[in-house]
């Protein structure tokens, strides 16, 4: 069976049956059994009774270019025989290409490298950035002519409006769990009240505007870098400058604005909630009245704990938008590429958030507000 | 020509494609209606029309990618939208498909695009793959260096050589072309225009050629059909086509480009017959 393809009489060669990608494995391990015999023998493809452009590779592979070119020319019929051409000539450049650097250390010092570097170009690309969207945002700031309103009311709609009940419901659940958490610890010192100071003082202080700003993040960054890659890889980006207009103040702009519109609003919601959560827990199993709880509320938290935490939302809802619409512009054509800046900006928005939610915790307490 | 005694010989056989009373509709709007087209063994069917008449529709129609409002569509002798998801995918594996935005594989190099499917169906090794894929590459007139490029980096005219590489990859059966010269130099379209027939001549497939370009109708289509009030006007011979009573047909085949591509065909012909 296996010399189906190859026959040998009297030291000639002959070639014969199907030559076609079906049989490639068989007729890849007889060309190279025959290739040395092949090089100084006569060899004729008159057997052949199929023809693909695999097996015309295999017949060129076997025989050298130029001495295909001529047996095709003596022995085949001349369809074939243009096929045979052609695959040879397609054979004569060069075709294989130079392997890759295998040495494995120095893959790996050069990947550690790339990514310290590409770790720091990523900071100074967000600083310039943010200062391109600074400046953007101002140079516009008295000219209401050019505001986007129908732009920025659709975002603030879709990023700030749809995500009410997913805020409310998660921010509801954990100052549920805050409550009981705060329950169990304070009972052994028979202060079960202070409950309503914890919940309160988390989520007015951190919860609330946090919680929102982790939700916005994964809602609302991976959307913003998705649709910025899309337009990116579709080249809609480059249309846009092409014809003179400003992509920071047309796409950008509106989206980082609903953002500083949405999250503030979004916080209140999660602080509003949490409370709730927190009532619901000590109304239904800690024996606290609701009037108890309010009169609490009045008197113990200050105004300033909600403002404090209110004052973090603009700063995050900046720095989501922004990194949400700058991993969009980084995006190459491929599809892979949308995949991983849309990871990467989720990653980073909320790590920038945590990060400034820690400093801002330092500060506000060294200032002792 | 070789082309026209090829298509002369089998033109007795069943067509491996058979449309037949076509509907196809995006809500209300009316693409096809009524609509036949049948597709003979070996031959380049050219498919003509103005932007926007449905050549496109036509195609994924044929191909499977659109269900059709109405109407049958017979390939290599079965039904597909009667077929189940196996069946289907057995008759799918003897297209192959060049689309009108070449949609490569965007994740993937060029070698890699061709490979994809020599590795999936033909159960080659990957190196095996590879290597063919880089013939196949350089058939389509690509230099070696560009099998490692990822297709956001490439220029139209490479995507659309890729894309064809792709289509060519198993040595299909029947294949579908969409706007295969559009952003290629006319160099390389007269070359793909050769590589086409030449190809066909030695594996005789069947080709569905939808085209503006009315030197590939003259260098390399057996039959052409016109696409015009959602339905296939005319399908026959180039010179047939061309007298039909019609006014775009006439504006197309005897206006300014029509003419000129006429004059160059008749020149190269009858300078081969010297
Ligand atoms: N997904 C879709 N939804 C709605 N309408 C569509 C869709 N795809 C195509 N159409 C409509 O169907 C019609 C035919 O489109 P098609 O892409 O087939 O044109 P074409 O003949 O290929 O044109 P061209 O030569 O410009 O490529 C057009 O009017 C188009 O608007
Ligand atoms: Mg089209």
């Amino acid at each position: 069976m296996p010399n189906e393809w190859i026959t040998r009489e009297s030291g000639n060669l002959s070639l014969q049956h199907e030559w076609t990608l079906v049989h490639y494995q068989a007729l890849t391990s007889l060309v190279a059994r025959y290739g040395d015999t092949a090089k100084n023998h006569a060899v004729s493809l008159g057997g052949i009774t199929q023809l693909d452009t695999a097996g015309a590779a295999l017949i060129v592979k076997l025989l050298g270019i130029e001495n295909a070119k001529q047996q095709a020319a003596n022995s085949l019929p001349t369809k074939q025989q243009a096929l045979l051409v052609r695959v040879a000539e397609a054979m004569e450049t060069p075709l294989d290409v130079e392997p890759a650097n295998n040495n494995r250390i120095v893959d790996a010092l050069a990947t550690v490298g790339q990514q310290m570097v590409g770790l720091w170009s990523q900071q100074r690309q967000l600083l310039a950035f943010i200062g391109l969207v600074l400046a953007t945002l101002f140079s516009l700031l008295f000219r209401p002519h050019r505001w986007r309103f129908t732009a920025t009311i659709a975002h603030i709609h879709s990023s700030g409006l749809n995500a009410v009940p997913i805020v409310a419901l998660l921010t509801f659940m954990v100052g549920a769990v805050v409550a009981f958490l705060g329950a169990t610890v304070l009972q052994d010192f028979g202060a079960t009240v202070y409950t309503i100071d914890l919940v309160a003082f988390s989520f007015l202080r951190e919860f609330g505007v946090l919680l929102a700003a982790i939700l916005l993040a994964g809602r609302t960054a991976s959307a913003f870098t998705a649709q910025l890659g899309a337009m990116k890889s579709n080249e809609e980006i480059d249309a846009l400058q092409a014809q003179g207009l400003d992509p920071i103040e047309l796409l950008v702009l509106p989206r980082v604005i609903a953002l500083l519109i949405s999250l503030p609003l979004l916080a209140f919601v999660g602080m509003l909630s949490g409370l709730v959560g927190g009532a619901m827990v000590a109304t239904l199993s800690l024996d606290i009245s609701i009037s108890q709880f309010m009169t609490t509320l009045q008197k113990d938290v200050s105004v300033s704990h909600f403002l404090v935490g209110l004052s973090k939302a603009p700063v995050f809802a900046f720095v989501i938008g922004v990194i949400g619409c700058l991993e969009g512009f980084k995006v190459s054509g491929s599809a892979q590429s949308v995949g991983s800046h849309t990871t990467s900006s989720v990653v980073q928005s909320i790590f920038m958030v945590i990060l400034i939610d820690a400093l801002a915790a330092l500060f506000f307490m060294e200032l002792g507000w | 020509m070789v082309a026209t005694t090829q298509a002369e010989n089998e033109q007795d056989e069943q067509p491996v494609i058979t449309v037949k009373g076509l509907v196809n509709r995006f809500g209300s709007v009316i693409v096809h209606e009524d609509l036949d087209l049948t597709l003979k063994q070996g031959e380049i069917l050219g498919v003509v029309g103005g932007s926007g008449t449905g050549k496109s529709v036509l195609l994924r129609s044929i191909v499977g990618l659109k269900r059709p409002n109405g109407g049958t569509i017979d390939v290599l002798g079965s039904r597909l939208n009667e077929l189940n998801e196996q069946q289907r995918s057995q008759v799918e594996r003897r297209f192959g498909v060049l689309f009108q935005r070449g949609a490569l594989f965007s994740s993937l190099n060029l070698q890699e695009n061709v490979a994809l499917p020599l590795i999936e169906h033909a159960k080659l090794s990957r190196k095996d793959a590879e290597y063919l894929a880089r013939i196949k590459l350089s058939l389509v007139g690509l230099p070696a260096k560009a099998a490692l490029q990822f297709p956001e980096s490439l220029s139209g005219g490479m995507v659309k050589r890729a894309a064809l590489a792709r289509a060519l990859a198993l040595d299909p059966d029947i294949l579908f072309l969409d706007e295969p010269t559009a952003g290629l130099d006319p160099i390389g379209a007269a070359a793909f225009d050769q590589l086409l027939v030449t190809l066909r001549d030695a594996l005789g497939f069947s080709v569905f050629l939808v085209t503006h370009d009315l030197d590939t109708l003259y260098a390399a289509c057996d039959r052409v059909a016109v696409l015009s009030q959602k339905r296939v006007l005319v399908a026959d011979t180039l010179e047939n086509v061309a007298n039909t009573d019609d006014e775009w047909v006439q504006a197309y085949f005897n206006g300014p480009r029509g003419r000129a591509a006429q004059y160059a065909a008749n020149a190269s012909t009858s300078g081969l017959k010297e």
